[in-house]
């Protein structure tokens, strides 16, 4: 089977991030954009299975400005065999849109057994593509994987989730969305960086219509607060819960 | 993880084409995911984190830009940005790349026999074995040629007497490639670390570059078969021109300590307040943190240029001086100057650019100190040699 690794550009989570002038998303001059760290999770999984002999090849998909051949072309130096770019120039795209540009690139090819995609961006953070993605392909879907077994038409899957974890067996093709935990993602190496160069590349383009949702404004969180020592010792104590109380209004 | 973003007001990053991004990239998360967190304990212990190695090895970067047996085979200006990375973490790790690839693997790639380049290369590329490039004479540093070190030759052997000092990695190795007079000229010589009548012994005390090796080879009638001798090597030249590659390579990794510095010492002017400002807000902290980006652009872009002429194949020894000399100074003064704008907590090792700064005064002094670089630009433009 072939697997599927959807890929995304965002900006490492140590940038220092501003404000377009206009508000309607990030200033990206000087940012230098990395792939998604969860998506970085789900390509080493293929990868891995792929080395296991239960793929036989891993395509990774993304949808996004021309510079996103960047974090695709590092997925095939992790390993990957080709890559689709999937272009749109729009700053900001709503997640039912991607899902469905995604499913169509998917639907191009034949074969394919798996999708991974990363939980979330650490940029956008709506969770909600991998899902979308699955539904569109009228695939089954687990999310928040931390575990992958591929056996005969089926995978074995472990998810932690609030208060509980999980054994899952489902039925494949699916859509899996990786968490933290799942693996390591390997360094590429410097060979496979030079090898990636020659991997096949292809480009698509989707029509994504209206959009459904625009970004109306974008603003930094509000600068926190100084703290406040209210006082030392055993003593303090009651002004303290005196002012969670009434001013802070946590109690 | 320590954040980390490099500076590069000039947009330096466009005229990088994606896969010199791609490994300047995977560089960057190498050591800020695998050096950073090993670095301040192996810096406080002066030892070097050999645990690095074999991940350095399987990465691709010793001899990275050699062709064939094992090596990556990248252009120099990736080599040059792979060791900016590696830089900005400790000097001392990028100069064990810098020895291993440019002092060792080059010449054995260069001037080696084939059989020579087949036993090394390989196993020298994953880091299984580890080499030194002994030069540097206790009475000889910036004028080689009046080196002592002896070979002799005798039977199908040569006989080796003398002693290199401030040899990286030397106690380390598993062979060194000592520069010696055979029959007057300078020849390289390849000196398994084993053979009878060899001792490293490491120099102690040093406060600079501490998470590297610095040893002393101590060679008393030191046999070694007459295949060790390098057949192509010829004359002092020929150990200039593993200069020359590892001065490239320095030109770059300056940059990335100077990076460092800058990155550590504007994070902390913006949080830190005093008299009711942050100290980013005062003029005389600007003027600081200004003059380091200013000369850190300047230097990135000396660096990409003589990349870019490395890749042509039409560099020549005195643009690497001048971009070794630059660089490295204004790396040095960029490390003063953050470790004078964090105040108190600039001299402790929880920041990064005293640890810089320490570092970076043996890189003003090794492959060439500041002022030799100077004689060597100044008989370019001069053409009057000023050496003696
Ligand atoms: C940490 C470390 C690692 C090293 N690793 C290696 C290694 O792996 N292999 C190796 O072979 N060597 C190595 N070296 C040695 C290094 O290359 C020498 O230290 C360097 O060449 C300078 O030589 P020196 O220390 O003998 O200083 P000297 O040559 O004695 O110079 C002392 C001072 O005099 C100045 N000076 C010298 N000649 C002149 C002149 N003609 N005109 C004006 N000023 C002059 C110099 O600029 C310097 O300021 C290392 C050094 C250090 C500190
Ligand atoms: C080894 C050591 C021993 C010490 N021993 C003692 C001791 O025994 N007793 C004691 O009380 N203290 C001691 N100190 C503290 C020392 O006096 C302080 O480090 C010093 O006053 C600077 O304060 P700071 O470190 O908080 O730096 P900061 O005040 O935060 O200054 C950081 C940087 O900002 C600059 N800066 C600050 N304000 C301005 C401004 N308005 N305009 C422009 N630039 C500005 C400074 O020049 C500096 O470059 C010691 C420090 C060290 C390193």
């Amino acid at each position: 089977m072939k697997v599927v690794v959807c890929c995304k550009r965002v900006p490492p989570t140590d940038a220092r991030i501003k404000v377009a002038s206009d508000g309607s998303g990030i200033d990206e001059e000087g940012v230098q954009f990395v792939l998604n760290p969860y998506d970085e999770f789900a390509v080493e999984e293929a990868v891995k299975l792929k080395e296991a002999g239960k793929a036989e090849e891993v395509i990774v998909v993304g949808v996004g400005p021309a510079d996103t051949a960047a974090v695709l072309k590092n997925a095939l130096a992790m390993g990957a065999d080709r890559a689709v770019l999937v272009k749109d120039d729009a700053g900001y795209r709503d997640p039912l849109s991607i899902a469905r540009a995604l499913a169509d690139a998917i639907g191009a090819e034949e074969g394919v057994g798996l999708v991974l995609c990363g939980r979330q961006s650490v940029d956008q953070q709506s969770l909600a593509v991998g899902p979308m993605l699955a539904t569109i392909a009228g695939m089954g879907c687990v999310m928040d994987v931390v575990k992958v077994e591929v056996g005969d038409g089926t995978a074995s899957v472990h998810r932690e989730a609030e208060g509980r974890s999980e054994d899952i067996e489902v039925k494949l093709p699916a859509v899996l969305t990786a968490q933290r935990g799942l693996n390591e993602p390997r360094y590429a190496k410097l060979k496979e960086i030079l090898k990636a160069k020659k991997k096949p590349f292809a480009e698509r383009e989707f029509d994504f219509g209206e959009p459904r949702a625009t970004i109306e404004k974008l603003s930094p969180p509000p600068e926190r607060q100084a703290g406040k020592i209210v006082g030392d010792g055993p003593g303090a104590v009651p002004e303290l819960v005196k002012l969670l109380r009434d001013e802070a209004k946590v109690l | 993880m320590d954040p980390y973003e490099a500076p590069d007001l000039y947009r330096v990053d466009e005229m990088l084409d994606d896969e010199e991004r791609q490994i300047r990239d995977t560089v960057r998360s190498f050591v800020s995911e695998k050096v950073m967190p090993v670095i301040e304990h192996h810096f406080d212990a002066g030892t070097f984190p050999k645990e690095l190695i074999p991940e350095i090895g399987e990465l691709g970067l010793l001899g990275a830009n050699l062709e064939g047996y094992g090596c990556a085979g990248v252009s120099s200006t990736a080599y040059g940005l792979m060791m900016q990375e590696l830089e900005r973490g400790d000097s001392g790790v990028r100069s064990f790349v810098s020895v291993q690839g440019s002092l060792v693997m080059y010449p054995i790639h260069t001037f080696g026999s084939d059989e020579q380049k087949e036993q090394w290369l390989p196993a020298m590329a994953t880091g299984e074995k580890i080499g030194c490039f002994g030069l540097t004479e206790p009475d000889h540093g910036s004028d080689p040629s009046g080196m002592e070190t002896r070979a002799v030759a005798d039977g199908d052997e040569f006989v080796l007497n003398g002693t290199k000092r401030w040899i990286t990695n030397g106690s380390i190795s598993h062979v060194a490639i000592v520069w010696a007079k055979l029959d007057g000229q300078v020849r390289g010589f390849l000196v398994e670390t084993d053979r009878p009548g060899f001792t490293a012994r490491d120099i102690p005390g040093k406060w600079s570059l501490r998470a590297s090796v610095t040893s002393e080879l101590i060679m008393e009638d030191v046999r070694i078969p007459k295949s060790n001798l390098l057949p192509k090597s010829d004359g002092l030249k020929s150990a200039l021109m593993c200069l020359n590659s590892a001065r490239f390579g320095i030109a770059f990794g300056a940059v990335g300590a100077a990076q460092a510095c800058f990155d550590e010492a504007l994070r902390y002017a913006k949080a830190r307040t005093q008299f009711d400002k942050p100290l980013a807000a005062f003029q005389l902290v600007q003027n600081k943190l200004v003059w380091m980006v200013n000369e850190i652009t300047k230097g990135q872009l000396l660096a990409l240029r003589l990349g870019r002429m490395k890749d042509a194949g039409t560099v020549k020894h005195y643009q690497i001086s001048l971009a070794k000399r630059n660089n490295v100074w204004m790396a040095l003064e960029s490390a003063r100057k953050a470790r004078d704008i964090l105040g108190a907590s600039g001299v402790t090792y929880e920041y990064h650019c005293g640890r810089h700064m320490a570092n970076l005064e043996s890189v003003y002094t090794y492959e060439g100190t500041h002022d030799i670089h100077a004689l060597i630009v100044g008989q370019q433009i001069t053409g009057s040699a000023a050496f003696a």
